[in-house]
């Protein structure tokens, strides 16, 4: 049995489509990683798997349980994270934990070992105000509040956003740990590098799936020759580029765009000669091997083509 | 039943440490009691009265000492002549001027009539009338002595003897104790339940809960306990108040006057449960129960504007304001010292009410988001 299973989920806000057919699957003891920009309907397959939010079409199920009508059963065996920090600001980081860990009908005693990791780097801060802390704590507070009751299944919606790069690593450390532990992690993210974390990821946009799988069994699929290249002025060069002959998408990647190309009509020589040539100054194009965001883009291109 | 515990007490802390609202809450009534107690009281005392006349004449002089012993009217000053009136009411000098005739004592005695005016100052019209009512109360006693002695017997005709059985002092505290008691159990209980609760929903930590398998019921119930205990606390503030400071007595039972308070409580607290269900933030919320309750409560449930002289359509909302209910039963219980037998109407319709609200807003509130 698979810890979550989704068939053809949809879901409507009024005239805006939140979810079109979304159908996944995850399996038991593995960190499954929904990847997908704002507004792909991230946050309300969530509220859909945790029993928050009923779709219209299609069944989900959550360690076999039917979220519509096993919703009082499911909400005792999951642990959820709601996107915005959502604990009480006015109560400190001990009563917090204490509350939620008896509000699932359990102690925090009782459980300490499944939260020791985490609760133990924000325990010498117990008697602050959780609206004391900082982004990081924060965070780690929220998971243990989350964790506190043993859930086999964790959802955690956009755990990442708006955290500093070193306590993003940290956190993605805990969560190995936590998967250690035999609990499934189903965790959504709009950061593409993240999903190399995972053991299998899905590609949301618009609320569909476009692609899903092992990440490096997504970036095998990427179908072109994938080159970098780099020049100024920036933005021209991308128009320029986006115009030329034998070059199927290209798109802006931070300091250099990403662009793959039909490598019967051209290659990355002809391409750095005919920028120099185009007056581009400090020209450089090199091979690279596609990451999960160069096939998000590509995806999600085919996708609007379609 | 732990997991309740545990909600109860954080809805306390909540509420205790948000010390400033805390405040509020407790001293609310007592403001309130002081400010319609000294501040907006409706009776009047020491009205200033102005004569123009001949203080010579032995009648005049007789009608303006009697103005003068009557305890709610003063004698200001003697005006040498009408023309001076329009200034005193312009500088707030005086709040009524009584003109005498020429000649009023000899014309008297002479042809049996004299002319007396009585000129108040229109610009408040309910103290204006309230004061020439008093002046010409003291003028026609005067006048029935006079024309006693003329006629030389000893009484001809009657003049009714009023007395107002439950309120002889007709003191307005005895009206706006129950209102002022109806309006802060209306705005502690429904106000700040659905405040609340929304602010669970617009922090994100409504979603937590609703995860939990802590049933919806005990998270409405735990949000309303310690609102019910504040409440309580303004009960018996208010009572203590108006019975040592206001002077105004409890004269039916206090325990059947308990009764009706819970009774209120639990109808507030299912309006407020309703505006929560409604209202997606706190501020909504605030805006419902301030504008959504408070106003028609003030405005309609007979504390400010009797009832009886509303227009027709009106009177028909106002039966829809649970408040006036609660009002009219407080006022008979305190006040006329009714037992239940004479409240059992007005009871039955906020029960009715409360009945009806909480079975709406209990099956309305969402166990999903």
């Amino acid at each position: 049995m698979n810890a979550i299973e989704v068939h053809d989920l949809s879901k409507s806000y009024g005239k805006v489509r939140a979810l079109s057919g979304i159908s996944l699957e995850v399996e038991n003891g593995e960190i499954f990683g929904l990847i997908g920009p704002d507004g792909a309907g991230k946050t309300t397959l969530f509220r859909i798997l945790t029993t928050l939010l009923l779709a219209d079409e299609g069944s989900a199920s959550v360690n076999g349980l039917d979220v519509k009508k096993d919703y009082a059963a499911i909400r005792r065996q999951i642990g959820y994270m709601p996107g915005r920090f959502s604990l009480y600001q006015d109560l400190s980081v001990e009563e917090n934990l204490e509350f939620f860990a008896t509000v699932f009908g359990t102690t925090v005693e009782e459980n300490y070992d499944v939260i020791k990791d985490i609760y133990s780097q924000i325990e010498p801060f117990k008697e602050r105000r959780a609206g004391a802390l900082s982004g990081g704590m924060k965070q780690k507070l929220a998971l243990s509040c989350a964790l506190v009751h043993k859930p086999s299944v964790l959802f955690l919606d956009e755990p990442t956003t708006g955290v500093d790069a070193v306590s993003r690593k940290d956190f993605w450390n805990m969560l190995a740990r936590i998967k250690a532990s035999g609990v499934t992690v189903f965790v959504s993210t709009p950061y593409m590098d993240e999903a190399s974390l995972c053991d299998r990821v899905a590609l949301i946009m618009h609320g569909k799936i476009i692609d899903s799988g092992t990440p490096a069994g997504i970036v095998a699929k990427y179908p072109y020759t994938l080159l970098s290249a780099k020049g100024t002025p920036m933005y021209p060069l991308l128009k320029y580029l986006r115009g030329k002959e034998g070059v199927i998408n290209c798109f802006s990647f931070g300091a250099e765009h990403h662009l793959a190309i039909d490598s019967s009509v051209t290659d990355a020589r002809k391409i750095l000669s005919d920028m120099t040539e185009a007056g581009f100054k400090d020209c450089d194009v090199h091979r690279i091997s596609p990451g999960i965001e160069d096939c998000f883009m590509n995806l999600a291109g085919e996708n609007v083509r379609k | 039943m732990k997991e309740f515990l545990a909600f109860v007490k954080k809805e306390f802390r909540h509420i205790l440490r948000d010390k400033r609202t805390m405040l509020i809450v407790l001293i609310m009534p007592i403001v309130q009691m002081i400010l319609f107690g000294y501040a907006v009281r409706t009776e009047i005392e020491h009205a200033r009265v102005d004569v123009v006349g001949d203080l010579t004449d032995p009648a005049v002089r007789k009608i303006v000492d009697r103005i003068d012993n009557n305890r709610y009217l003063d004698i200001n000053e003697i005006l040498p002549s009408v023309s001076m009136i329009p200034s005193r009411f312009e500088k707030n000098a005086a709040d009524v001027v009584v003109c005498f005739g020429q000649d009023f004592g000899p014309e008297l005695k002479k042809t049996g009539k004299g002319s007396v005016k009585i000129i108040g100052d229109g610009s408040d019209p309910n103290s204006a009338q309230m004061i020439v009512n008093y002046v010409t109360g003291v003028i026609r006693s005067e006048q029935t002595e006079i024309s006693a002695a003329l006629s030389g017997e000893s009484s001809s005709g009657f003049s009714p003897s009023i007395q107002l059985m439950y309120n002889p002092a007709m003191k307005s505290s005895y009206n706006f104790v129950p209102g002022v008691m109806g309006l802060i159990m209306m705005i502690i209980c429904s106000m700040m339940t659905s405040v609340s609760i929304v602010r669970e929903k617009e922090t994100g930590t409504m979603e937590l809960l609703l995860v939990s398998p802590v049933k919806p019921i005990w998270i409405i119930i735990s949000k309303a306990l310690p609102y019910l205990i504040v409440s309580t606390i303004n009960f018996i503030t208010i009572l203590l108040l108006s019975r040592y400071m206001m002077g105004v007595p409890i004269r039916g039972s206090l325990l059947l006057l308990s009764g009706v308070a819970v009774l209120f409580v639990f109808t507030s607290l299912s309006l407020g449960l309703l505006i929560s269900i409604v209202a997606s933030t706190q501020k909504s919320a605030l805006l419902l129960s301030g504008m959504g309750l408070m106003m028609p409560t003030v405005l309609l449930s007979g504390i400010i504007f009797p009832c009886e002289n509303m227009p027709g359509i009106l009177q028909a909302l106002s039966h829809l304001i649970p408040a006036k209910w609660f009002i009219i039963m407080v006022k008979k219980i305190m006040i006329q010292g009714a037992g239940f037998p004479y409240i059992i109407k007005e009871f039955s319709i906020l029960a009715g009410m409360t009945a009806f609200l909480l079975t709406v807003s209990v099956k309305k509130f969402r166990i999903r988001l």
